[in-house]
């Protein structure tokens, strides 16, 4: 797992409070995970202040899963 | 744990608008309970002599709301001053009285930036490290008139209607988080604003008041310190008429 992916999901199982074994790549933040929408708001500003990236709002709403927001971040970080 | 009702011990609270007459009662109340204040405004000599005379716990945060970008810096600026803030109250306020037939657009949109926009801005920024602590009180200071109008004062009027949207819009989205976001609306208070109304207007003003006389700024800092308080954990999204019983509604 990437080093990014690692620090997604330590996000993801501290905000959600949530089973690490949960936080597959594929789990959507609402469906598997529980989330509401105001959690999915959370966790992408918390992800942009962990990684010191900025996510428009129209990016934000197709990061649904775990796979999405390590993709979207490793994609703004390579740029 | 306080047994005293509505105490405010260990809280922090930034107060906009706070040289004013109603914001430095809103101050005064708080601090009085127990919290530590910023004080927010334009007026930084009239903020230094209201902190002077809170003393301890009270800072000044000066701040002019009519810059859309002051908002976000205000409160990282009291957030730092205080440590966190619990309790946001959005006081400041400005009026450019007018007939609508004769207002201009510069009129209209600074009531609107500053009685309206400012505090949605103040909220959004607020909000995010109230979120993270899952508590937080938002005080919004409408105005009877968001209810029943007034002529000469379509902007204003339209801008604190709009603030009771707002407060109810935000009050469901953070309701989960334990965040509570609610109104006072103040009637015909004697501050400034209406020290400048000639006499026979004041006096014909107390006489559509059944409680008889005009507001006092402690009126409304009450109704503020109570929303603030713990008490009110269970209110959220509420309009709390402050008005002599001018407008019971």
């Amino acid at each position: 797992m990437s080093e990014v992916a690692e620090k997604v999901k330590k996000i993801v199982v501290e905000h959600l409070g949530v089973d690490e074994a949960k936080v597959t790549p594929e789990a959507s933040f609402i469906d598997d995970l529980g989330a509401d929408s105001l959690d999915t708001v959370e966790l992408v500003m918390a992800f942009e202040e962990a990684f010191g990236v900025e996510i428009p709002e129209d990016a934000a709403e197709k990061i649904t899963t775990v796979k999405d927001a390590v993709d979207y971040i490793e994609k703004q970080k390579a740029e | 744990m306080s047994a005293e009702l509505f105490s405010l011990a260990g809280k922090t609270a930034l107060i906009t608008g706070a040289s004013g007459g109603i914001g430095a009662a809103i101050a005064r109340a708080l601090h009085h309970q127990g919290a530590a204040v910023a004080l927010s405004g334009t007026r930084e000599s009239a903020l230094a002599t209201l902190a002077a005379e809170l003393g301890e716990r009270a800072h000044v945060c000066p701040a002019d709301l009519a810059d859309p970008k002051a908002a976000d810096a205000l409160i990282a600026a009291a957030e730092a001053a205080l440590g966190r803030i619990d309790i946001l109250v959005n006081n400041a306020g400005l009026t450019r009285d007018g007939l609508a037939l004769r207002m201009s657009d510069a009129d209209w949109q600074t009531v609107l930036d500053v009685d309206l926009a400012a505090p949605f801005r103040l909220s959004r920024a607020a909000l995010k490290f109230m979120l993270r602590r899952r508590s937080g009180r938002i005080v919004n200071i409408g105005s009877v008139v968001g209810s029943t109008g007034n002529p000469g004062q379509a902007n204003y009027a339209s801008a604190k209607a709009g603030l009771t949207g707002l407060t109810k819009a935000l009050a469901q989205e953070v309701a989960s988080r334990g965040i509570t976001i609610n109104l006072v609306a103040p009637g015909f208070v004697e501050t400034a604003m209406t020290d400048a109304l000639p006499e026979d207007q004041r006096k014909a003003l107390a006489a559509k008041i059944p409680l008889g006389r005009l507001g006092r700024p402690e009126d409304i800092a009450a109704a503020v310190a109570y929303l603030a308080s713990d008490e009110a954990a269970w209110v959220t999204g509420a309009i709390l008429h402050v008005n002599g019983g001018m407008a019971m509604l």
